[in-house]
């Protein structure tokens, strides 16, 4: 998951030098752009997935539709709406996958909880191989006298 | 200790990689684009927009009290063109009213679509700024929406019907929402 959100703002920033770049080649824009209004969207559209090319976050992609909906977004924020409506109405017509962060709720517990649960399994598992290597060790059995012998004999002959 | 007896724990990590292949397996089967619709189950949005041949509007209150197919589509949508021949044999089925939406598309290119192409439509309307297409979650046309007598979704298809989702899927959903 976090791979997904440093990405995302890897892009969201490659987006905006693509923004900057594109400031001095594009004619001026006919909306002066209210710099507030272009943080908060890049904000938002930074959390989310663009549906036409899902490696995209919407802030970066420059799909028809990734800018269509960029509008939408600069539009309600320029009515108003709080982060929470404008990703409410997103998730509404294109679902939690829509979120670089899903919610966690019962359907996304796997999700969350899922590797958490994977490690205490390996945790575990872990414990219980030692555990049982250590008593499958065979006993100490003290040296034989004969046994000894032979060992100062050949430590004897060492160079 | 020399004679290595054979140890069923040796077996794990090859059932571990097998489980993994298949699970991984079921993933490559799986389309990532088609995301599970959260309008199924939910009504139709509403909407109002002109007719793309001649006068008048259409809105999904129209079809109220009727099954009916809202399939968008567009002139610049190459996978519609594939999908086309098939709509034409759905409309020689005679089955429930299957609308077009014309998505983010110049109405006169797509007039000329339909010209060239045939009309399977019992209606066409323009969506030229795509607000509607928004509205319904429209992310890769064509996309086909099933919808029953109460205005509700009852399915959502991304991408071009095919012979066997027409066959496996839409006719028995029509013909069961119909009884």
């Amino acid at each position: 998951m976090n791979r997904f959100i440093v990405m995302g703002r890897v892009l969201v920033l490659t987006a905006m030098l693509g923004c900057v770049a594109g400031s001095w080649a594009d004619e001026a824009k006919p909306l002066a752009e209210d710099p507030a209004v272009e943080k908060r969207l890049l904000d938002i559209s930074g959390e989310m997935r663009c549906l036409v090319c899902q490696n995209e976050s919407l802030a970066a992609s420059q799909a028809d539709l990734a800018k269509d909906l960029r509008q939408e977004i600069r539009e309600q924020i320029q009515k108003g709406m709080s982060d929470q409506q404008i990703t409410d109405y997103m998730v509404a017509r294109y679902g939690d996958f829509v979120r670089y962060r899903p919610p966690v709720k019962p359907s996304t517990w796997a999700l969350w909880f899922g590797p958490f649960l994977l490690l205490l399994g390996a945790v575990v598992l872990l414990g219980w191989v030692l555990r049982h290597r250590i008593l499958k060790r065979p006993p100490d059995i003290p040296l034989s006298v004969d046994d000894k012998q032979k060992i100062e004999a050949l430590l004897r002959d060492q160079p | 200790m020399s004679q290595a007896r054979f140890n069923v724990w040796y077996l794990v990590p090859l059932m571990v990689f097998v489980g993994l292949a298949v699970f991984m397996g079921f993933g490559l089967q799986h389309d990532p684009h088609e995301v599970p619709s959260p309008f199924i189950g939910k009504t139709a949005p509403d909407f109002r927009l002109p007719r793309l041949e001649g006068e008048g509007t259409f809105s999904p209150a129209d079809m109220r009290g009727k099954v009916w197919l809202l399939n968008v589509w567009a002139s610049w949508c190459v996978s519609c063109r594939e999908e086309h021949p098939l709509l034409l044999k759905y409309a020689r089925m005679e089955s429930v009213p299957l609308v077009g939406l014309d998505y983010k598309d110049d109405p006169d290119a797509g007039r000329k679509w339909i010209d060239q192409y045939g009309n399977p439509y019992t209606l066409t309307v323009q969506d030229a700024d795509g607000r509607v297409g928004i509205n319904y979650g429209v992310y890769g046309v064509p996309e086909t929406y099933v919808i029953d007598r109460q205005g509700i979704i009852r399915y959502k298809q991304i991408g071009p019907i095919t012979e066997s989702v027409l066959q496996e899927v839409l006719l028995p959903m029509i013909a069961k929402l119909q009884k």
